[in-house]
């Protein structure tokens, strides 16, 4: 296990820049939404056992903590999509995209594209806490 | 030499190369299947919209049924094949390694079962069952 803990410090702190940050990102992520997805499958299980006992833990995920924590896993989930993308044109077309320029434009586009998507997303998540309701549906009857 | 180049000509562990082929692949449906399921929850409805009757309504559609279903199975499977590369890269004694990997497999099994089964035997109308009747019990 010690060789584990060496090579999982020095994933962490080798000074790669774009291409280790992605990389960091993409993993560190990986591993956070393959644990919301087991804690997901475990509560949805809970409506075939009851009505009373799912929307008991439902609390869990109305409450302020959760929404920061489901802001932290919407980052992730945006982040791991669009850098998979990423990895995709650079595995797949590496004549276009593996050379070093082509990697940090895409990066930088990776980066743009998931803010795009996450900051309106976490606002609506947050919102709540604040006692304001944005979720789309209601202002086009859902 | 490059994984798709490695398939063409042969390779010695045939299963790794379909392996980084299908997260490739799973990957670009979850592109889609996930971030779509994301947005509809988060932005369209909205987390506190969410109870029992909302899941209910939404079972309702075999569409949804079997939307979720190809969620579940898609997310797992690509989630499981990533732990299982996390686990090779760090974990190297042989022991720890194959206890780590059966526990998630195991785990990932059960999951899918579980999720699996929720999806499609779910019925409102039957669903005061012994567990039902347990879980009553331990929260009033």
């Amino acid at each position: 296990m010690a060789s584990a803990v060496a090579s999982i410090w020095q994933g962490i702190t080798y000074r790669g820049k774009d291409g280790h940050y992605a990389w960091l990102l993409h993993r560190a992520g990986g591993l956070g939404i393959v644990l919301f997805l087991f804690l997901h499958i475990l509560d949805i299980f809970l409506v075939g056992v009851g009505e009373e006992i799912f929307e008991f833990f439902l609390f869990i995920y109305h409450s302020a903590p959760a929404k920061v924590f489901v802001m932290a896993l919407l980052f992730g989930v945006f982040f791991h999509a669009f850098n998979g993308v990423r990895i995709i044109l650079v595995d797949f077309w590496p004549d276009k995209f593996s050379n070093l320029k082509m990697q940090r434009t895409l990066f930088r586009l990776v980066i743009l594209v998931t803010l795009i998507f996450f900051i309106p997303t976490a606002i609506i998540t947050v919102a709540p806490i604040f006692g304001v309701e944005l979720a789309l549906s209601q202002f086009f009857g859902g | 030499m490059s994984a798709i180049s490695r398939l063409k000509y042969g390779s010695p562990n045939r299963f790794e190369v379909l392996s980084w082929y299908f997260m490739r692949i799973s990957g670009a449906v979850l592109l889609l299947v996930a971030v779509l399921h994301l947005l509809i929850m988060h932005v369209w409805y909205g987390v506190d919209a969410i109870d029992y009757r909302f899941v209910v309504g939404r079972w309702a559609s075999p569409v949804v049924q079997v939307y979720d279903l190809a969620l579940l199975l898609f997310a797992i499977t690509h989630g499981v094949n990533g732990t299982r590369w996390v686990i090779d890269d760090y974990v190297h004694s042989r022991g720890w390694n194959l206890t780590l990997k059966s526990a998630l497999y195991v785990l990932a099994l059960v999951f899918v079962l579980m999720g699996a089964t929720v999806i499609f035997t779910f019925d409102p109308g039957t669903s005061e069952t012994a567990l039902n009747a347990v879980a009553a019990a331990l929260t009033r």
